[in-house]
């Protein structure tokens, strides 16, 4: 009886804040992607889609239910703290975005050279191909 | 199943030996035909047959591997979703807010002069992680460009993709709506301490209007504007200017003295200190990352120098190109 309420008060928890739920979701579904994908330029779609995640958990941590965005539309006026929402989480995103687009940058530039190298974008034979060339050494 | 071969195998595995490399070699060998060589899987096994075993192992791995991976995620799924539902739900202000965020809302217009408080946190009280950003940004470059720049050894297969430029609508249309984009780029960039945006989404905008630039008129018209140098002194002028305003303003502030940077009156374009400027200047770095990146990504260059080198020894290309199919085959 018990182990059913406390259930109930999760799936209610989980519904009822949703946005957070389905970046946990996006995260988890970026991480499954970056582990079973066996292609390179999947795996990176896969990290930018946990990227993703990251952001709207975030975004969304920041937000409180009827309160402005952190802009202040009448500088003469009288500041109340209570009027706006969290600002930090909005810098902390910012920073995870430009992080992760250097960060895809240079990985799809390593598949780019990997494919000239090895002609194909198959970790596995990638692998193999470089097991290959260094026992012929 | 060889239930003791396959804990065996696992065991190595934690050992920190090759498992999956003996494993997936066996498998291409004996895809291909050839005598297996002999591996840490042969040398285990030896006096069974080889081609055999190494399947059973290849397949008792992989199913190894998905079972993990399945149990991997369904436990991080699990892990996450019951911290979202233990977190203080969706909009709710929780108990314990943080002090600071209330100081930098009450604050914060009055201290940086600037009506938009993410972009006085980020461009003011956390201007050098901005500055630390921006450099992440241009390292990103940089590797990029180690790795696809097109000079003797590294050629670009740069004529494989499918060029527009000729085309007169697209020209049109771009010429109508490019610079409408880079303007309102530069708009983003400029009115950061007012309204949403800032140098980072503002560069973003103006770069992505280049990259169409570009791929409508070709890298000639623009490698007019834009030689490598002047993108490089671009660069390192806008990064050289952050690190050194800022310095000097933190510099200031942290001592006491007057630094005589004017915040001008909150609300008004020229307001905000050395907001607008950082603003400007990361935005130039932005779009310039964005379209340098791009050229990178498309020919190889950024300017006009490898380009030309590459057209004028269309042979020699050709030459290194089949030698390096060769060494693959």
């Amino acid at each position: 009886m018990k182990g059913t309420v406390k259930k109930k008060k999760m799936l209610e928890a989980l519904t009822g804040s949703y946005e957070e739920t389905a970046a946990v979701i996006l995260f988890g579904i970026g991480f499954t992607i970056l582990l079973f994908h066996k292609n390179l330029i999947k795996k990176i779609i896969g990290l930018n889609i946990m990227d993703t995640g990251v952001y709207l958990l975030l975004a969304s941590m920041g937000y409180i239910a009827g309160k402005n965005a952190p802009i202040i539309t009448d500088p003469d006026g009288a500041i109340n703290a209570a009027d706006y929402i969290n600002p930090i989480p909005s810098g902390l995103v910012l920073t995870g975005i430009v992080v992760s687009v250097s960060v895809t940058a240079i990985m799809l530039s390593l598949a780019v050279r990997l494919h000239k190298r090895y002609g194909t974008l198959d970790l596995d034979e990638i692998y193999m191909s470089a097991v290959n060339e260094h026992d012929d050494r | 199943m060889k239930m003791k071969d396959f804990s065996k195998i696992f065991l190595n595995w934690l050992q920190g030996e090759e498992v999956l490399s003996s494993t997936e070699n066996g498998r291409d060998r004996s895809r291909k035909g050839e005598a297996p060589e002999t591996s840490l899987a042969d040398g285990l096994f030896r006096e069974q047959p080889v081609k055999k075993l190494e399947r059973v192992q290849l397949k008792s791995f992989r199913i190894f591997y998905a079972v993990c991976a399945v149990l991997c995620c369904a436990a991080l799924q699990a892990t996450l979703l019951t911290t979202v539902a233990n977190l203080p739900g969706f909009g709710t202000l929780s108990e314990n807010a943080e002090p600071l965020e209330e100081e930098y809302l009450t604050q914060g217009m009055e201290e940086t002069g600037a009506t938009n408080i993410v972009a006085a946190i980020i461009l003011n009280y956390r201007a050098f992680d901005t500055l630390g950003e921006s450099f992440v940004l241009f390292t990103a470059l940089c590797c990029v460009t180690v790795l696809l720049r097109a000079d003797a050894k590294n050629q670009r297969e740069h004529l494989l993709y499918r060029d527009l430029t000729g085309d007169n609508i697209l020209r049109f249309a771009v010429s109508l709506v490019a610079p409408m984009i880079i303007l309102y780029g530069f708009y983003v960039m400029v009115n950061g301490h007012l309204s949403p945006g800032g140098g980072f989404s503002g560069g973003a905008v103006a770069g992505a209007g280049m990259i169409l630039l570009s791929a409508a008129f070709g890298f000639d018209v623009m490698d007019r504007i834009f030689k490598e140098k002047f993108f490089n002194t671009l660069c390192f002028c806008a990064l050289g200017f952050y690190a050194l305003s800022k310095t000097y303003s933190f510099f200031c502030e942290a001592n006491g003295i007057d630094s005589h940077i004017p915040k001008g009156i909150p609300g008004t374009i020229f307001s905000g200190g050395l907001i607008l400027p950082l603003n400007i200047a990361v935005g130039l770095v932005v779009t310039m990352t964005m379209y340098g990146m791009y050229c990178l990504f498309r020919r190889g260059c950024v300017g006009g120098v490898s380009g030309t080198r590459n057209k004028d020894r269309p042979g020699k290309e050709k030459n290194e190109r089949n030698g390096e199919k060769e060494k693959n085959a």
